[in-house]
């Protein structure tokens, strides 16, 4: 493979006494890749996102994020990755200039960075006659457009996206995924999880979760194929069906 | 106020309802003249995003929150003046978690059975099916379940005293591709009990499993029909378009100014021309010349995330 891995996982495991939420998962991730990371709920998604972004230390196996290990280098992983969900994204009580320029402070951007960046964003986002509006007075699309512009203000190596096109207008959900194409266009690795089916087709990769194991990992044509499915949806159903533990 | 003449075949009537809300100095309009019938028995669907009004629909229709203006019946009953009546008849499931976190699963049962002066065995049969899955954590707390769990937990205390009108906010939200597939298949054997369901939901593909839906989207109605229905009435040639490089792909269709739109659809393109003679060979034709390889457009029918954005745009214009 000669291409750079950003995220090189491997044997990654976290227990919770006798629980093991995740159970030794390998993979790997390459720069500017837009990496789908699928599951049902309680397959362990969350606790293997929070081990990646440096949020909850491993009871066992390796991970290199960004080049920085997850279980000394926690620190630094943290200021070379973005973060964004649907319950987290920005400050309701700023306006939209005062986001970009406290994640830009909070990042360590100096002010002529923060500067060029608030023009950048507001200009591509085409908010030029909003940026002195209070976030809160946004339409949602809208918030999770800016949110997610607002946590690859650095430029980070990788972006980490929990479900944000949840409750998404159809119309704001396929603009948010070409500011992720674009985003990967410019180097930056994308690894997002989602519960909308079509939007696992948009991935290069697609990793399916089942009882805490990778159970699938492959391009989206690569899984139907083995899957003999028309679709991710199907693949998805196949598979997530399996499980034996719940939540 | 116009008298109206109500159909007994109704479960539900709303009639032009409008709600308001201010926040701090600014008035928000959530409901701009809302009105649909649901018929007894029908399993009706509320299809829209986040901030479409469908909770302040809900809260209306449930007697929570007072319309400014327009009427609204549930079984005849008017939900401002015959609130303690509807309160009876209704079974409510609201889109935040409202159980008692610090009481059991049976707790909660028990709880809500009680208030409606009946009790769990009465009842039994109506939630069986469902309770069953989750009987075997009776003796946890609800605080304690999983989101599926407390999903079905919710649902068995919204129907435990029997309603004949379901109205259930967002159930799936947030909820995995397989629990919301089970959730509906539960929802569909409760139809089969006569119980009229009304139902909200921002996940397009579920207009499906509805008899009717409405489309809602910033207060008002796009649409009200069957959902195939809807989709019949997308009128413009709908082409399917893919090629091995598909975000340059969607950079190309987009300047293309033959286009009229182009939304990703999974692994196509769904595109509409302006010009009905634009088809298939003027969009292959187009895209050899720019040397797109593995190219494929095929004419398909829109589904209802195509109408919804078809119907989005058209309420802009």
């Amino acid at each position: 493979m000669n291409k750079e891995n950003v995220i090189v996982v491997n044997g990654l495991t976290k227990s919770f006494g006798d629980f093991v939420a995740v159970d030794h998962i390998s993979f790997e991730v390459s720069k500017g890749e837009i990496f789908g990371f699928l599951g049902a709920n309680g397959a362990g998604k969350t606790t293997a996102m929070r081990m990646l972004c440096g949020l909850s230390t491993p009871t066992s196996g390796k991970a290199m994020v960004a080049g920085f290990d997850v279980f000394r280098e926690a620190e630094k992983i943290k200021q070379n990755i973005g973060y964004m969900s649907q319950k987290f994204s920005l400050y309701e009580d700023l306006t939209i200039k005062e986001n970009i320029q406290f994640y830009g402070g909070i990042y360590g951007l100096t002010k002529k960075q923060i500067q060029e960046k608030t023009d950048y964003l507001v200009a591509h986002l085409h908010l030029q006659n909003h940026q002195n509006s209070l976030v809160k007075s946004l339409p949602l699309g809208w918030k999770q457009k800016l949110a997610f512009s607002v946590a690859i203000v650095h430029d980070p190596a990788i972006v980490f996206l929990d479900e944000p096109t949840g409750g998404v207008d159809p119309v704001t959900r396929r603009e948010f995924w070409e500011l992720i194409y674009d985003a990967s266009e410019r180097g930056i690795t994308v690894f997002v999880t989602t519960h909308y089916m079509d939007e696992a087709e948009y991935c290069h990769r697609v990793s399916i979760m089942v009882d805490g194991r990778i159970e699938a990992l492959d391009t989206p044509k690569g899984l139907k194929k083995t899957y003999d499915s028309v679709s991710m949806d199907e693949v998805f159903l196949k598979l997530a069906r399996k499980a034996v533990r719940g939540e | 106020m116009a008298k109206y003449n109500s159909n007994n075949m109704s479960a539900v009537i709303v009639e032009n309802i409008i709600k308001k809300y201010r926040v701090e100095k600014t008035e928000v309009t959530a409901l701009k003249g809302v009105s649909f019938e649901v018929a007894k028995g029908e399993l009706f669907g509320i299809v829209g995003p986040d901030g479409a009004g469908k909770t302040s629909l809900f809260r209306v229709l449930t007697t929570l929150l007072l319309a400014e203006s327009g009427n609204a019946t549930i079984e005849g009953h008017d939900v401002v003046k015959d609130y303690k009546i509807i309160r009876k008849k209704l079974g409510y499931m609201p889109g935040r978690f409202s159980l008692y976190q610090d009481l059991t699963v049976e707790e909660n049962l028990t709880f809500f059975a009680t208030i409606f002066n009946t009790s769990i065995e009465e009842n039994y049969d109506l939630i069986k099916d469902i309770y069953q899955q989750i009987e075997p954590f009776k003796d946890r707390r609800a605080g304690k379940l999983s989101g599926g769990m407390k999903q079905k937990l919710a649902l068995c205390c919204a129907l435990i005293h029997k309603p004949s009108v379901l109205l259930l906010d967002e159930p799936t939200t947030g909820v995995d591709a397989v629990s919301r597939k089970e959730f509906w298949d539960m929802l569909q054997r409760l139809k089969l009990q006569g119980i009229t369901i009304l139902v909200s939901t921002p996940y397009m593909d579920e207009a499906s499993m509805c008899d009717r839906v409405a489309l809602l989207q910033e207060g008002k109605i796009l649409a009200i029909d069957k959902p195939a229905q809807i989709n019949q009435q997308f009128q413009d040639p709908l082409w399917a378009v893919q090629a091995s490089n598909m975000y340059a792909l969607l950079k190309v269709m987009k300047q293309w100014e033959a286009v009229a739109s182009c939304y990703s659809f999974g692994e196509y393109y769904h595109v509409v021309m302006k010009s009905e003679n634009a088809g298939a060979s003027a969009i292959n034709e187009y895209l050899v010349e720019r040397q797109f390889q593995e190219i494929e457009v095929k004419k398909i029918d829109a589904n209802i995330e195509d109408s919804f954005m078809a119907l989005m745009n058209t309420a802009h214009e």
